[in-house]
């Protein structure tokens, strides 16, 4: 039982291939793991394996789904009260593909509310430990379903990524951790938080899970969203052993806030690459910093807009209390989150009539100047790479009085984000016996390219991240 | 003082003022389906049944654009001369109301679909695609939210395609306004894309009103009339915010920008909201479409698509025609009667002012339905009745009989007035009926021939008693005079 849980998931499918594994005894493995963890990284798990086709490429190897997407008839809440006891009437895109795949939904992972928190600590329903110390945050939004691939609860999962809601968790959790391009993955299913910067992407134990996971993620136009772009080619399963000829950028290392122990394990992680063959130079990416700024303009305008359908008319939770104002009003106090409610009122305020040019207008404009930083830095180097998190986890309860500290916690991956660029987060090392991530971007659908390198990385580095017990 | 204070007054009181009226249209489109999902359109379903988890702004769902939508937005942008963007994109206006599933309304703000344009007298402002919200159903005896026991939302109808046209504020009486939108629901028509119904709420229209002192030139305040859901209520509503306008600056006081809601029953309008009220939109770029980038294939399909438009077949009807202008323009504004018309036409030799004038005056009336081609006058026998009558083979008042018959019963023109015996009175019976009159009426006889013209009235309203109106009142006379030697 432990030997199985030690393959990867791209193992684990071999061996289903193979006819050495039951699809359903991997399943059932899985199941009674995250059925019964003390994590608090699942919110709802699957009663029985589903049948899947013999054919399927991913042979059944089971995925955990972030809570953000809608899966027919499952419980499917954003972890937010607000929508509590609500089961979609369909199934997301991006789920879809992977059931059809041959991945069947394990369960659904806990997360911040309506993805917006970088701890995990905003869900409705709890909060995740760490499994690396269970007095820690796992990092967020998609914490549940970092720490169930973290500490062998799933093989694999999926998250969504706005500002880092993939990339930080995976580095806190020490696993890989990708954000695909803008509209490499569909977004029809995925509860909007930021329509234009929300991406699907995957949480896994090494590069090559990632890089398969997302073969199956992306491909062809999604007929239900105008924003989905056809993947150009398939994405190739990593093999690289050498970075030669490769131009690494680097961004942020030197960066107040930085912790010394994080900047550390990845200055190791450089002289891996220089080890390799990779060229490693420092680059300037001007208006980057400034993309925390813009991003809590853009995202939570867009949030006020894209929350605005959880009034208790049509489904989930309702307040009823007099007339119909009153009814909005306490449907909405009661449904959302104190971080949610924030974000509602910074995102209403900045479309106001009056402030939007203040505001929204300057904010895309940054965006915009982001945009072009990393074409240019693209013109220099393959790849830009940072810390991906400024810190390690940090303390349940460490930043939750303080939100300015927590939005710090994206500050490395937010201009990814604005830029609608491709980046993963891999394991660089430890310090102090917790797990620190590496961030490298590329050009918009590098994924293959990334990976690849990602790869080779990986195999350097060598990172022990299994964390189950 | 006193006096010239009430000279001042008066002053106010006789100043003749000014209406400037813009119009606001919202047009429900006849697309196969909704604007942005694959729901069915059709009016009068079981409620909730027209429904996906996209117009029901369910969790995770994303709006797709209705590209027959698109095409009909540039077929109406082209018909009304407008400019198409060559990028357009699609917003988010915010608020909070039942009949918007997604707290939002997804429209076009600052970039829409077309822009400057012109039908008749009237300059087009803009044109944008956008959707319907849904329709709200309150229980209770007010008919609105206010005061209802309960309302309930159909969601059938949201996310239909809407496109709102708005014109520049060119408009100077209700009187225009109704002949203008006459216009444009029968241009909106011709094109088919829409019911353009305004009872069923498919063609809606708000109305700007200001007034301001004739002669002048700067704008009044204006105030939103909402709800007039006929060209009756269109005119009248604007008719009694003129009214009500002059009476406030005639009284001294100003005009406070509001949007006021028409109650067709008493004919009243009553506040909605002040300008304090008014919602801020909070309008953004729409992120989850990509612009709307008309292509050179679009432009060209929509051009290919547009039939003639009323506007220029009234113009034909009067220049190659040589209609009256009103009767061209009452057959080209109602475009299946001006059908009729041009099939009628072509069937027969009938001179075309004559059976305009029968198809306005005379058919119309006798219609069961407004498509005069479900009637059973087809256009073939009015032509043929019409041309009877210019041939001279049957009087006007025979031929209104057997129009009559014709509408009644169906059949052929000649076979109605043969069975009758409506036809013209033959030469033989004229001229006994002609001697007869003579001998009935020695003494307008006797004063005709000694040259008292108007006697002979007497005479021809003899034979015409007669004939039942079967004879040909110049030839009568003609007879007449032969017989009285003059």
């Amino acid at each position: 039982m432990s030997e199985l849980l030690e393959l990867s998931a791209a193992a684990a499918a071999e061996r289903v291939r193979a006819g050495e594994l039951s699809a359903r005894e991997l399943f059932e493995l899985y199941r009674e793991r995250a059925a019964n963890e003390d994590l608090g990284a699942f919110l709802w798990v699957a009663d029985e394996a589903p049948e899947v086709p013999a054919d399927a490429p991913l042979c059944g190897v089971p995925v955990a789904v972030k809570d953000l997407f809608c899966v027919e008839g499952v419980p499917s809440t954003a972890a937010s009260r607000i929508l509590e006891g609500y089961r979609p009437p369909y199934t997301a895109t991006a789920v879809e593909r992977l059931i059809e795949a041959g991945a069947p939904v394990l369960g659904k992972t806990n997360m911040d509310e309506f993805a917006m928190g970088s701890s995990n600590e905003n869900s409705g329903y709890g909060v995740v430990l760490n499994p690396w110390d269970r007095e820690r945050v796992p990092g967020g939004s998609s914490g549940g379903s970092a720490a169930a691939v973290a500490a062998g609860l799933a093989p694999w999962a999926i998250g969504t990524d706005t500002g880092g809601s993939i990339r930080q968790p995976a580095a806190l959790c020490g696993i890989v951790g990708l954000k695909p391009t803008y509209g490499a993955v569909s977004r029809y299913g995925m509860i909007a938080f930021a329509s234009s910067l929300d991406q699907c992407g995957p949480l896994t134990r090494d590069v090559t899970d990632a890089a398969l996971l997302l073969r199956h993620l992306v491909g062809r136009r999604d007929p239900c969203d105008s924003t989905h772009l056809e993947f150009p080619g398939e994405v190739s399963l990593p093999g690289a052993e050498s970075l030669t000829g490769l131009r690494f950028g680097v961004w942020g290392l030197e960066e107040e806030g930085v912790e010394p122990g994080v900047a550390a394990a990845c200055r190791a992680a450089l002289a891996r690459i220089e080890e390799l063959g990779g060229a490693v130079e420092e680059i300037e990416l001007p208006y980057a910093e400034h993309g925390l700024s813009a991003y809590y303009v853009i995202a939570p305008a867009e949030a006020s807009a894209n929350l605005a359908r959880y009034d208790g008319v049509r489904y989930g939770a309702r307040s009823l209390d007099g007339d119909l104002t009153s009814m909005y009003e306490r449907t909405r106090a009661e449904g959302f989150g104190a971080e949610v409610k924030r974000r509602i009122m910074i995102g209403t305020y900045a479309l106001s009539s009056g402030y939007y040019e203040a505001y929204y207008g300057r904010a895309q404009k940054v965006r915009t100047k982001i945009v072009e930083s990393f074409r240019a830095a693209f013109e220099k180097v393959d790849f830009v790479v940072t810390p991906t998190s400024p810190t390690v986890a940090f303390k349940l309860g460490e930043r939750t009085a303080n939100p300015l500290a927590m939005y710090l916690s994206d500050y490395f991956t937010v201009p990814m984000s604005l830029a609608g660029i491709p980046a993963i987060s891999i394991p660089a090392g430890l310090s102090d016996g917790l797990p620190v991530g590496l961030q490298i971007a590329g050009p918009p659908f590098s994924e293959s390219r990334i990976l690849d390198a990602a790869h080779a990385l990986e195999q350097a580095i060598g990172f022990e991240g299994r964390r189950w017990r | 003082m006193t006096q010239r204070a009430a000279g001042a007054g008066d002053e106010l009181a006789e100043r003749r003022y000014e209406p400037v009226i813009g119009l606001e249209i919202h047009v429900q489109l006849k697309t196969r389906t909704k604007m942005f999902c694959g729901c069915e359109l059709a009016f009068g379903e079981e409620p909730n049944t027209l429904t996906c988890p996209v117009c029901l702004g369910h969790p995770g769902t994303l709006p797709v654009l209705n590209a027959e939508a698109v095409h009909f937005g540039l077929m109406i942008g082209l018909a009304l001369g407008c400019e198409i963007a060559p990028r357009s994109i699609f917003h988010r206006k915010n608020y909070f109301y039942p009949d918007l599933p997604k707290g939002y309304q997804i429209s076009q703000y600052d970039i829409p679909l077309a822009t400057g344009g012109r039908l008749g007298d009237v300059r087009i402002h803009r044109v944008h695609l956008e959707e319907d919200a849904a329709k709200l159903v309150h229980a209770g005896s007010s008919g609105r939210i206010h005061g209802a026991e309960a309302s309930a939302v159909d969601f059938n109808r949201g996310g239909t395609p809407l496109v709102e046209i708005v014109t520049e504020p060119d408009i100077h009486s209700p009187q225009q306004a109704g002949e203008w939108l006459r216009l444009l629901r029968a241009t909106l028509k011709r094109l088919g894309v829409s019911d353009v119904n305004m009872e069923e709420g498919s063609l809606r229209c708000d109305a700007n009103v200001s007034i301001r002192p004739a002669g002048t030139a700067t704008l009044g305040t204006k105030t939103e009339l909402k709800n007039m859901n006929s060209f009756r209520f269109l005119e009248r509503g604007i008719e009694a915010e003129i009214a009500r306008q002059e009476e406030i600056l005639r009284g001294g006081g100003a005009i406070e920008q509001e949007t006021l809601h028409f109650d067709p029953a008493t004919g009243s309008l009553s506040s909605l909201r002040s300008k304090e009220e008014a919602h801020d939109y909070r309008y953004f770029p729409e992120p989850d479409l990509v612009p709307i980038a008309p292509t050179d294939e679009m432009l060209a399909r929509a051009r290919e698509a547009l039939p003639e438009l009323p506007a220029a077949r009234a113009e034909r009807f009067e220049r190659d025609l040589g209609l009256p202008a009103a009767t061209a323009k009452l057959l080209a504004f109602r475009s299946e009667l001006g059908d009729y018309f041009e099939e009628a036409l072509a069937a027969d030799s009938a001179d075309a002012p004559a059976l305009a004038n029968w198809v306005t005056v005379e058919l119309v009336p006798r219609l069961e339905d407004e498509d005069p081609f479900a009637s059973k006058v087809k256009p073939r026998a009015l032509a043929r009745l019409v041309a009877m009558v210019s041939e001279r083979s049957v009087s006007q008042s025979a031929a209104k009989e057997v129009l009559d018959v014709l509408a009644a019963e169906g059949g052929e023109p000649a076979a109605i007035v043969e069975q009758r015996g409506l036809g013209m009175a033959g030469a033989n019976e004229l001229g006994a009926i002609v001697e007869r009159a003579i001998e009935a009426n020695p003494k307008a006889a006797e004063e005709f021939r000694a040259g008292k013209q108007k006697a002979i009235g007497a005479i021809v309203g003899f034979v015409m008693r007669e004939t039942q109106g079967r004879a040909d009142g110049g030839e009568v006379n003609r007879l007449i005079r032969e017989k009285l030697g003059a």
